[in-house]
Order: C-alpha cells, then structure tokens, then sequence
C-alpha cells in the first residue's frame, strides 16, 4: 500500500498536500480500500468554510456512507468537480485525480497534528493489528463459549 | 471480514460491484452457513407448520420449497423463511441467521401432540451458486437432473461426491441454486464449485452483494423491512398471507387490518437527486415527516439511487414525489413500482 513522502496525513485516513497556503485534500488508499466501491461524493461549495476536524463531505460505497473529516481549517477555493459523475476516480487514483477539495488554510498550526507517511504507514500498521487482535479475542471468546 | 450474529463472514471477495455484476452476468458463489435449519417431524408436524405461519402449507407438494412467514399474536413477523418439504410430515425450515434461537423457542411454545423439532443449524452449511450460468456450472458436478429441478423445487443428490440438499432457489433475483450439505464438507464442495465454475466466470460473492442484488429485486431483509411489529400486510406480503387456511397465530389481527386497511406500507423508491437513501433516513411531504426508509442503495444494475421505504399510505401512490432528508438535506423521490430490476 502506497503513501507518498510529501503528503501530511490524518488520524481520519485524509491526505493533505501542502503548498504555500494552499491545502489540496483527498482520502488516502488505505481509506479507498477499506470502504470498497465509491457511488457517491458530496463535496462542499467553492467559498465555504471548513473547520478541522469537521466533516466538509462523505464518500458513500455500495454498503455504507463515511464522512470526510478536514484534516484543517480554512475555505474552499475549488472542488473536484469529476467526482460527482465519476466516484470511482477515488479509488482509482486516490492521491491524483482523486482529490477532493482545495483550500485556503486559514492557521498552519492546523498542520502540527498531521502525521509524516512514515508516521502513517505505522499508524495504518497498528490500525490492522488492532483488527486482528479484536478478530483473535472474538475467536478466543467463542472457543470458551463451546 | 465482518462479524453477524456470531458468525465471521465475508463482506466482500473482488469488490462489491464486480461481484454484483458477476451474479447478473455469469455466476457467484456465497458461503451462507449462517442461515438457520429448523428440522419439524412427527404426525403433528403439518398442523404445527400450519398454526405458526402465514402461507398454506398444506399446499407445498413433496420436495417443494415455499416462501413464508412465521408470526405472532400481534400480527407481527417473527421471521421469514423456507420451508422444504421432504416427507409428508417432514419438514426443513431455513430461518435467518440471527433469528434462528428466537424462531426455535417460538416453535417450541405453540409445538404439541406428536412432534420432534430439531435446532440443526450447526449440522448444516449452506452455499448459495446464482446467475443465470449456474446450471451449467453444477450439472457436471451431479448426476442430478438439474433441468427437471424448476424453480421452487429440490432434491436429494451428491455434488462432487458430497451428499446435498440442492434446491432451485435463491435471494438474488437470478436462476441459481441453494446447496445444503454437512457443515464439515462445505470447504470441499465451495473449492469444488469454483474450481468447475472458474472457466465460466463463477466468482466467490460475499454479503455485499447479497445486499445490492436482493434490494434490486425488492426482497426485504428481516431487521430492515421486517421485524416483530411489520405486519406481512403492510410489507407487500400479501401474497404469502393465505387468510382463508385456517387459524394460524396472527390471524385475527391480520383479519382486522384488512377490513380497516393499512396505515403505513412498503414502497419503492428512486432518487430524483444526487445522493444515496439509507437505513433510517427519513422521509418527508410538505415538511411532515411521512415514514423512513428501510434500506438503501446505489443500483448497480440500473446505476441509480434506490430503496425501500414505509410510507404513510396518503402518500403511498405510485408516482408520488416525496423528500429524504439525506444529512440535513431534503432529497427528492418518487415512488416506483416493484421490483427495481426483474431479469
């Protein structure tokens, strides 16, 4: 699994592409692959405001609809206009032509809480880790149960 | 991997859609193990049958299957259900998964007189292969004739070697059959079908898209569009609810309901906007709230946001507009026949 040096990411599995005081935002591949299939995106309009750590859209699969978190505060300079007709760019490129939303960050110290890819992929590690083990206890717990 | 009432199950092999398209196309094939076996046997076992449910089973001939509800005194559905019956007083009644512990103590407090019920859930396993290449893909693993086998019907016979229920049923909307055999040979008889079914295109389908393909064709779900206070009435189950049988459990309040009409029932919906209807969203006329929506999705056939809702019956007609408040936003929808998708 893939998560590109350069990029910041969220605890939420947001990606952020700093670039002066421009932030471009997406879902990162981990997140594409966890929700499967996307059908649906709804995104903000241009000039709203985002707060960190608020929802400011959702990605919706087949099976289920997750919000999209701003990893930071700002407002919406522009919005990925391909989603609506064409969700299936978020998983198909996730990190390219499917981004989501761009804005202008209103306090970098919003990024201080962002983790490096490094950072991430060890969070994304512990994240699976955390699964199996629940997996594992569940199976104890119904070994016991028989 | 998810877990459902206990089981471990998988929500999805190659990806929802892919595998929604392979059911339509070709061929999938689903581990449901989880579904319930409820064994009722003995000289009392017809009238049992009879008193618990809402359908005749009277009516169900040897080595048929017959779609039915289990009810309460209410009027209420306990679960729905399919009984196959394979001697006169010998039947096997596959319940959901969830369910299965409710729906035995159930039948066991209206069972009296000479009856054996059996809670067989973990004896047996279930694969279900679907899509309209399934004969193809079964026949040359038995010697079971499957074209006498018409829709509704089962028989006893080996698949790979592997002793078998095989009826022609299903939850998808397409031909296909349900495979009941030993819980212990289920792995060698899932790896037998997809090894014959590979070259034909059969996939490995998980719950997902057991989802998107039942919702297509508007079979409900028990916990979404039934539940203990749905009356099959209001549900669209009319169909199954043989009121002239006889007594049965629930029929009093059915019959009542019937002479008063209904004040809420099931409908179809499609989304005349972007975004997609869920579980428990609700829905609005005028800005009164007018029902919710049981489940929801994006076709995948018809590539368009579809669901099942209870609507107040005022505002049940065909054609009519309505709004789901989708995350703070009302939403247009119109109200559309059923089934979304017929093959």
């Amino acid at each position: 699994m893939e998560f590109p040096e350069g990029l910041k990411y969220s605890k939420e599995h947001e990606w952020v592409l700093v670039e002066g005081n421009t932030a471009t935002i997406g879902i990162t591949e981990f997140a594409q692959e966890e929700l499967g299939d996307i059908v649906y995106v709804e995104l903000p309009e241009v000039g709203e405001k985002v707060v960190k750590d608020d929802p400011f859209g959702a990605v919706e699969s087949v099976k289920a609809v997750s919000d999209v978190y701003a990893p930071v505060g700002g407002t919406v300079l522009e919005v990925n206009d391909v989603l609506p007709d064409n969700p299936e760019t978020i998983n198909d490129d996730p990190y390219g032509d499917g981004w989501m939303i761009r804005v202008e960050m209103t306090d970098e110290e919003d990024l201080k809480d962002l983790m490096t890819a490094e950072e991430y992929a060890e969070y994304v590690e512990q994240q699976k880790e955390d699964d199996d083990e629940e997996e594992e206890e569940d199976e104890a717990e119904d070994e016991e149960e028989e | 991997m998810v877990e459902f009432a206990g089981w471990e199950m998988p929500v999805q092999y190659s990806g929802v859609i892919d595998e929604h398209v392979a059911v339509r196309t070709r061929a999938g094939l689903f581990d449901v193990s989880h579904m319930g076996e409820i064994v009722i046997r003995g000289p009392g076992a017809l009238e049992l049958c009879q008193k618990i449910s809402a359908n005749d089973v009277s009516r169900i001939k040897l080595q048929q299957a017959q779609y039915n509800l289990l009810m309460n005194e209410k009027g209420g559905i306990v679960d729905d259900v399919i009984f196959y019956k394979i001697e006169p007083n010998h039947f096997l009644i596959c319940v959901n998964a969830s369910n299965s512990d409710k729906d035995f103590a159930w039948i066991e407090k209206y069972a009296e007189g000479n009856v054996e019920l059996e809670n067989a859930s973990s004896r047996y396993a279930q694969l279900a292969l679907q899509g309209p290449l399934a004969e193809k893909i079964l026949q040359p693993l038995t010697s079971v004739r499957l074209n006498e086998v018409k829709p509704f019907f089962f028989c006893f016979g080996e698949v790979s070697s592997i002793r078998c229920l095989v009826a022609r049923t299903g939850y998808t909307g397409e031909d296909g059959f349900e495979l009941y055999c030993d819980s212990v040979e289920a792995e060698r008889l899932w790896n037998a079908l997809l090894e014959s079914g590979a070259p034909m295109g059969l996939e490995p389908a998980g719950l997902g898209a057991r989802d998107t393909l039942r919702l297509e064709k508007a079979y409900p779900l028990y916990g979404h569009e039934l539940d203990d206070t749905t009356t099959p009435l209001e549900a669209g189950l009319e169909w199954v609810t043989k009121l002239a049988k006889g007594p049965f459990v629930g029929r009093e309040v059915l019959l009542e309901q019937k002479q008063e009409g209904i004040r809420r029932k099931l409908v179809g919906l499609e989304l005349l906007e972007p975004g997609i209807a869920r579980t428990e969203y609700t829905l609005f006329k005028n800005g009164r709230s007018v029902g919710r929506v049981t489940s929801g999705t994006k076709s995948p056939t018809l590539g368009k946001a579809i669901a099942l809702a209870y609507v107040a019956i005022d505002e049940a007609a065909l054609d009519n507009t309505i709004e789901v408040e989708i995350r703070g936003r009302k939403t247009r929808a119109k109200i559309v026949p059923l089934p979304f998708y017929r093959r």
